[in-house]
């Protein structure tokens, strides 16, 4: 994926070097900046401290709803009120995950996205650093994709980290053990975990339009705090603007308006639609805003 | 530009300027014009010092030739190939040092090599230890190596950023303002890697506002003021364009001025007890005649010599102002 070669090869004859009458290094030269670009942003104390929020969040909610059920009471209320599937959290520690992730994917989760694909490239523009991956020559094209990449991985990788610490608190607070779904049939847990390894891979890519968007803004700006706080400010608005009814009509073009719709993957039989909705506009989002950053990074004035 | 004669394994003839500008310009979107018609010739081989007071432009040609800013006319070819089309060819063969170096400050000093090299399609991982290592080792950095790159000081950073430039062997070596932020030891210490990089036949293209910086160790040199070409050629063709000094060191200049006037000096100016003049071009008379003229006069002379014309004078007499003024 990324072997696409920049623009500025087409036509040209690649002159062999004086330097360095070596063969020229194949693939794992060309993967090197995906590599460099993941590892600069795990190691970095501002990615783990985000994971460690993501990762406190479900353990909060677990002990929460232990304390509330502790002299048999229903989480929740038991009427519908609170996060989805509070209420099934009791009967099987798999549903912790499930309302972790509704928990979280509102605002933790796209605030995390926000600040990750929103520093991408303002961040190294505002630092310098940008100027020289350039001359490197990183490409513009290549080191956009892996930007891209880079952020898509932390997308997975944030909702990995929601959805383990889940999956470990509600396994010591809560049973293990056959599940039984939103519509009543019951599944056993292998199967369970199954479904929750689905439910994670549709979150991770319901953030990724919302991705996009933040590293179209990141290269608008030099200045990294700007792209964070901007995405973050769209996110929020955006979600505004969702939950407005006199609005109805624009909701379904909205990136977080299906958000939710990963409830689905718990019944039996699944219903796919709002999960068909949801990926087919963050591939929308990710085209558009994707083709925008582009079309923006390889022609700007890299001035900083 | 294809010529019929047989080119080196460089793929360029190597008579080609190692960097060359036609009628280069820059005008930034509020108008100002900050590069104007530039026409810029890099001999391979020299080290070639572009000269110019703060904001006269030169950090807006060195992006413009790095392929970093787009010009808005004009062109350029830098090792024998168009820029910025051929950037993917051209810039894995040159190092680079632009405006000040830009660090990953949570990132060790090794590990900031590590991540530029990576940013380099041609950069061998298999070679990459060993390469950045070395690079560490040329600017005398390598016992800092583990350091994070933000408890560096100026200087080191610097220096970091020299290694970056250095991870590969270049044919060009582009040096914004390299002494930046350096002790006297440290400036001392890259202008001797300087030296020593184009004696390997790196062609060096270095920018600076120290007039004698460019002096000390270019063999060319532009100038630039107020985003124009002022002048370019060797460094001893444009200080040869200044006359030398006349310079008397002396309790009684009344005394010496009227015996250098009388034996032809012209120009003559005191400064306190320094007397400056000007030798005559023709016929100029013989220094120790002269030196012998004053004493017998009575004129009690400390010292006495001549100065030769500096860079700095030249560009004075070129630019008709002084070289501190910010354009």
């Amino acid at each position: 994926m990324l072997r696409v070669d920049t623009e500025e090869r087409a036509g040209e004859v690649v002159t062999p070097r004086v330097a360095e009458p070596l063969a020229r290094p194949g693939r794992s030269g060309t993967l090197s900046l995906f590599w460099s670009e993941l590892g600069l942003t795990f190691r970095r104390w501002r990615t783990l401290a985000l994971f460690a929020i993501l990762a406190v969040i479900p353990v909060v909610v677990g002990i929460a709803v232990k304390i509330e059920t502790r002299d048999g009471g229903v989480a929740g209320g038991g009427d519908g009120e609170g996060p989805a599937f509070l209420s099934q959290v009791t009967n099987n520690s798999l549903f912790l995950v499930f309302t972790s992730l509704a928990v979280t994917l509102p605002f933790f989760l796209p605030m995390a996205i926000g600040v990750i694909a929103g520093d991408a490239v303002a961040g190294e523009a505002g630092v310098g650093t940008l100027r020289y991956l350039l001359v490197a020559p990183a490409g513009r094209s290549r080191l956009l994709l892996a930007k891209a990449n880079a952020t898509a991985v932390f997308c997975a990788a944030a909702v990995l980290v929601v959805s383990v610490s889940a999956l470990l608190t509600g396994m010591a607070l809560f049973p293990v053990g056959d599940v039984t779904l939103l519509s009543g049939s019951t599944i056993s847990f292998g199967d369970g975990l199954l479904r929750v390894l689905a439910v994670a891979g549709v979150v991770a890519a319901s953030l990724l339009g919302l991705a996009a968007i933040g590293l179209f803004i990141s290269t608008l700006t030099n200045s990294g705090i700007a792209a964070m706080a901007t995405t973050v400010g769209v996110m929020i608005t955006v979600q505004i603007l969702d939950a407005i009814p006199q609005l109805d009509m624009i909701h379904p073009y909205l990136f977080p308006h299906y958000w939710l719709g990963f409830v689905d993957l718990v019944r039996d039989p699944v219903i796919w639609d709002q999960v068909q909705d949801n990926l087919v506009l963050q591939a929308v989002y990710v085209a558009i805003f994707g083709s925008a950053a582009w079309a923006r990074f390889t022609t700007r004035d890299i001035s900083a | 530009m294809h010529l019929s004669v047989p080119t080196t394994d460089a793929g360029a003839p190597q008579e080609e300027p190692a960097l060359v500008t036609r009628g280069l310009t820059k005008r930034y979107r509020g108008g100002q014009l900050a590069v104007d018609g530039l026409d810029l010739s890099v001999p391979r081989g020299s080290v070639f010092g572009f000269l110019g007071p703060n904001g006269s432009g030169k950090t807006t040609t060195i992006r413009m030739l790095m392929g970093l800013i787009a010009p808005s006319a004009g062109a350029m070819r830098v090792l024998g190939q168009p820029m910025p089309r051929a950037a993917r060819t051209v810039l894995p063969r040159v190092g680079a040092l632009i405006e000040g170096p830009a660090l990953y400050g949570f990132l060790s000093g090794w590990d900031n090599l590590v991540r530029f090299d990576s940013a380099d399609p041609d950069a061998d991982p298999g070679t990459r230890r060993e390469r950045v290592g070395h690079a560490l080792e040329r600017v005398g950095l390598t016992s800092a190596a583990g350091k994070k790159a933000r408890a560096y000081s100026l200087g080191m950073k610097q220096r970091l950023g020299l290694a970056a430039a250095l991870l590969q062997p270049r044919e060009l070596l582009v040096l914004d303002e390299p002494t930046n932020g350096l002790d006297p030891q440290g400036m001392r210490e890259i202008r001797a890697l300087v030296r020593e990089l184009a004696a390997d036949g790196t062609t060096v293209f270095l920018s600076s506002h120290l007039l004698d910086e460019i002096e000390h160790i270019c063999t060319h040199a532009a100038v630039m003021a107020r985003g124009r070409l002022v002048t370019q050629g060797t460094v001893a063709d444009l200080a040869a364009g200044v006359h030398s000094h006349l310079v008397v060191g002396t309790p009684d200049p009344e005394d010496a001025l009227r015996v250098l006037k009388e034996h032809g000096v012209l120009d003559l100016v005191a400064e306190g007890e320094r007397v400056l003049g000007q030798l005559p071009g023709e016929d100029p008379p013989d220094l120790a005649d002269l030196n012998a003229a004053l004493v017998r006069a009575g004129v009690r002379v400390r010292a006495f010599g001549t100065e030769r014309g500096s860079l700095e004078d030249a560009f004075v007499a070129l630019t008709g102002e002084g070289f501190d003024v910010a354009g």
